[in-house]
């Protein structure tokens, strides 16, 4: 599958990005990097100006002394545009904004993140377990994760 | 009725007596039993594969109705036998543990499937229980990836014989 994404709204993305996203192109997506930061003002334009209306999924990676998050946008139904949002945070401070009030989508998505990977969300409207059980300790999708024997 | 002349104590010439009348004497608890084991009314859990056996196992090709266990309850006041196809995660534990305990007595547990008997692929992951007897007394294990209603069958008879005898 081809990239979607014309040449006009690559050209689009950035002016809306400016100097603050770095953006990357492969035969699958259209990747913009962004420091967490500039997340939120981002995601609001994506969705105000490109249209994004749906975030599909969101995803968190344990790339060692870095957290990646994921954010897999869509443009849904007339356009069916796709791009994807990254952003790093540090592992020993891994906290960044929620996007929930942008993408309502976003809600179980953090909390799984959270869940699973340990990186927690501020201003996020309920920001607790959703797969394993309130007494659970530890995040088991780190790394360095050890299991209980 | 054959009496065992050796066993013969006081009373037993009254017992021969009512059984040339064609009154059988027995305990209640084998009667009972006797019922029991013809008509299981199971309560399902299970995730996907599993349960998918054990909804054939229900159709017409096998015919579950042939032994008279048919009548699957979505309650666990009305069963008698929770059959356990699937693995349970560690936040489901507390919910199935509440189930069984819903269950009125007698009652008996089918472990139905690599996930129920043992974790199965899951047994060293960080959320699922290593087999349904960490959680309870399992009466018959069905190992199977999933198991076959045949194999379904066969463990539901064999706790037939276990609950005839009464070791249960």
């Amino acid at each position: 599958m081809n990239a979607v994404n014309s040449d006009a709204i690559i050209e689009k993305l950035r002016t809306i990005a400016g100097n603050k996203a770095e953006i990357v192109l492969d035969a699958f997506f259209t990747y913009i990097k962004v420091s967490p930061d500039d997340l939120l003002t981002l995601m609001q334009l994506l969705r105000d100006q490109l249209g994004m209306n749906y975030l599909a999924n969101m995803t968190g990676v344990d790339q060692g002394e870095e957290f990646e998050l994921v954010y897999h946008l869509y443009a849904i139904p007339d356009n069916q545009q796709k791009l994807v949002v990254k952003t790093r945070v540090s592992r020993d401070l891994a906290e960044l904004p929620s996007i929930s009030s942008i993408y309502p989508t976003a809600d179980w998505q953090e909390r799984e993140v959270w869940d699973l990977m340990g990186v927690s969300f501020s201003r996020h409207p309920n920001l607790v377990r959703v797969l394993l059980p309130e007494d659970f300790t530890g995040h088991p999708l780190r790394k360095d994760f050890k299991k209980e024997a | 009725m054959v009496l065992n002349h050796d066993l013969m104590t006081e009373g037993t010439d009254e017992v021969a007596h009512l059984a040339k009348h064609n009154i059988i004497v027995t305990t209640l608890e084998k009667i009972w039993n006797w019922g029991r084991a013809r008509s299981f009314w199971p309560l399902s859990y299970g995730c996907n594969c599993c349960p998918i056996e054990m909804m054939a196992s229900g159709g017409a090709r096998f015919d579950i109705a042939r032994f008279g266990y048919e009548v699957f309850r979505a309650s666990p006041r009305q069963a008698d036998l929770l059959i356990i196809a699937g693995p349970i995660t560690l936040k489901m534990a507390p919910v199935v543990k509440r189930i069984y305990e819903q269950m009125p007595a007698p009652k008996w547990v089918l472990a139905m499937g690599n996930c129920a008997t043992s974790g199965g692929p899951f047994r060293d992951g960080y959320s699922v229980l290593p087999g349904a007897d960490s959680l309870f007394k399992v009466d018959v294990f069905v190992p199977g990836c999933p198991p076959r209603p045949e194999a379904l069958f066969h463990g539901m008879l064999a706790l037939k014989q276990k609950v005839e005898q009464g070791r249960y």
